[in-house]
């Protein structure tokens, strides 16, 4: 398998602290582990190591009634174990969160066991309404995330970005 | 004890704390009392009301934040319990009324009604501080002193199954939440 792309990690990092976010809920998988280790080895990141990525929901909106800008990293399965909190804390409550999603079981994936949820997560997030995009090029990676987050914003609603294979694997 | 008595007896610690409850009737019973622009109450996300506590907590360490949950609440999230023992954000207070049933849905008996033990569990997950209290004055001394010890600390308190005869206030859930909003941030500019 080839790495898991630093230079990518970094963009997708630098342009969270770009956007004002200060505090990040992780669970760890392959594809996050450096952009997990960025926001560790930040003083000025708050990470928020979970059991499971719902909690992050709960966190996230916590921080954001707070005052504190936040964001949630998870793969696309831990999207799915998290929709119940989306819906009934995050869209009950017009709360704006900031989720990225590696997108595993796309064209490309080698595990067996990560096949099923990349052919339903983009659904799964038509199906709840939450407005969403594929961070596939590095060229538009801070554009993008600047520009989810100041909907999540304006609309007080979630916002999903999926990490791609073709972003976050070296070529 | 009940809850509304444990709720009365420890009404005026709330009153200039942040204070994040569950749904049903704790929620029910703390308006009951008294609303206050620094109480929220997540009227569903079960499992999640300690968890946006912990969010507050960390985001603004000046304030001392209150959870109010249930046996209900945390048998959903006990994974959570680990995570609040990571971080143990020494300005949280988390409370479980532990009244052994689902009440609100017909009074369903939870784990704890066949010996699961909250406390145990929170004490396991690396919880620094824990409680068991079963008496009104065991729980306001147990709360005062999870006050006065800035550490993280969860105090299960048995309670009566026993509750309010309806489950809806006239707080929209919408106005809570910004009223809820707006006084954090007033908050931070009195500091």
């Amino acid at each position: 398998m080839p790495p898991v792309s630093t230079s990518s990690s970094r963009l997708v990092y630098d342009a969270l602290k770009a956007c004002g976010v200060r505090l990040i809920s992780a669970l760890p998988e392959t594809w996050l582990v450096h952009l997990i280790r960025m926001a560790d080895d930040d003083p000025e990141m708050t990470l928020v190591r979970l059991a499971k990525e719902e909690e992050g929901v709960g966190i996230s909106a916590g921080a954001h009634l707070a005052g504190v800008k936040s964001a949630m990293l998870m793969q696309n399965h831990g999207f799915l174990a998290s929709v119940n909190g989306i819906v009934s804390c995050a869209q009950l409550y017009r709360i704006p969160l900031l989720m990225l999603i590696s997108h595993r079981g796309s064209f490309g994936e080698r595990d067996p066991w990560q096949t099923e949820g990349g052919g339903v997560t983009e659904d799964v997030l038509r199906a709840l309404r939450i407005a969403h995009d594929r961070l596939d090029q590095p060229s538009r990676v801070a554009h993008q995330i600047a520009d989810a987050q100041t909907l999540a914003y304006a609309s007080n609603k979630p916002v999903a970005l999926l990490l791609c294979r073709d972003l976050m694997w070296e070529s | 004890m009940t809850r509304l008595d444990a709720l009365r007896a420890v009404y005026d610690r709330l009153v200039g704390r942040v204070v994040v409850t569950i749904m049903g009737a704790v929620a029910v019973e703390l308006q009951s009392i008294g609303h206050c622009p620094n109480f929220f109450y997540l009227q569903h996300a079960m499992g999640l009301a300690s968890s946006m506590g912990l969010g507050i907590a960390l985001s603004r360490p000046e304030l001392s934040v209150i959870v109010l949950d249930g046996d209900g609440s945390v048998l959903m999230n006990l994974g959570g319990l680990t995570t609040l023992a990571r971080y143990r954000p020494e300005n949280l207070v988390h409370v479980v009324f532990d009244n052994e049933s689902l009440l609100s849905v017909g009074g369903f008996p939870t784990a704890t009604a066949t010996g699961s033990d909250i406390a145990g569990i929170a004490r396991a997950a690396g919880v620094p501080r824990t409680a068991r209290v079963e008496s009104l004055d065991e729980f306001v001394l147990a709360f005062d002193g999870a006050l006065a010890a800035k550490e993280l600390t969860t105090i299960v308190a048995k309670v009566e199954a026993a509750g309010p005869s309806g489950y809806l206030t006239d707080l929209a859930l919408l106005e809570n939440r910004f009223q809820f909003q707006r006084y954090l941030k007033s908050a931070g500019r009195k500091t």
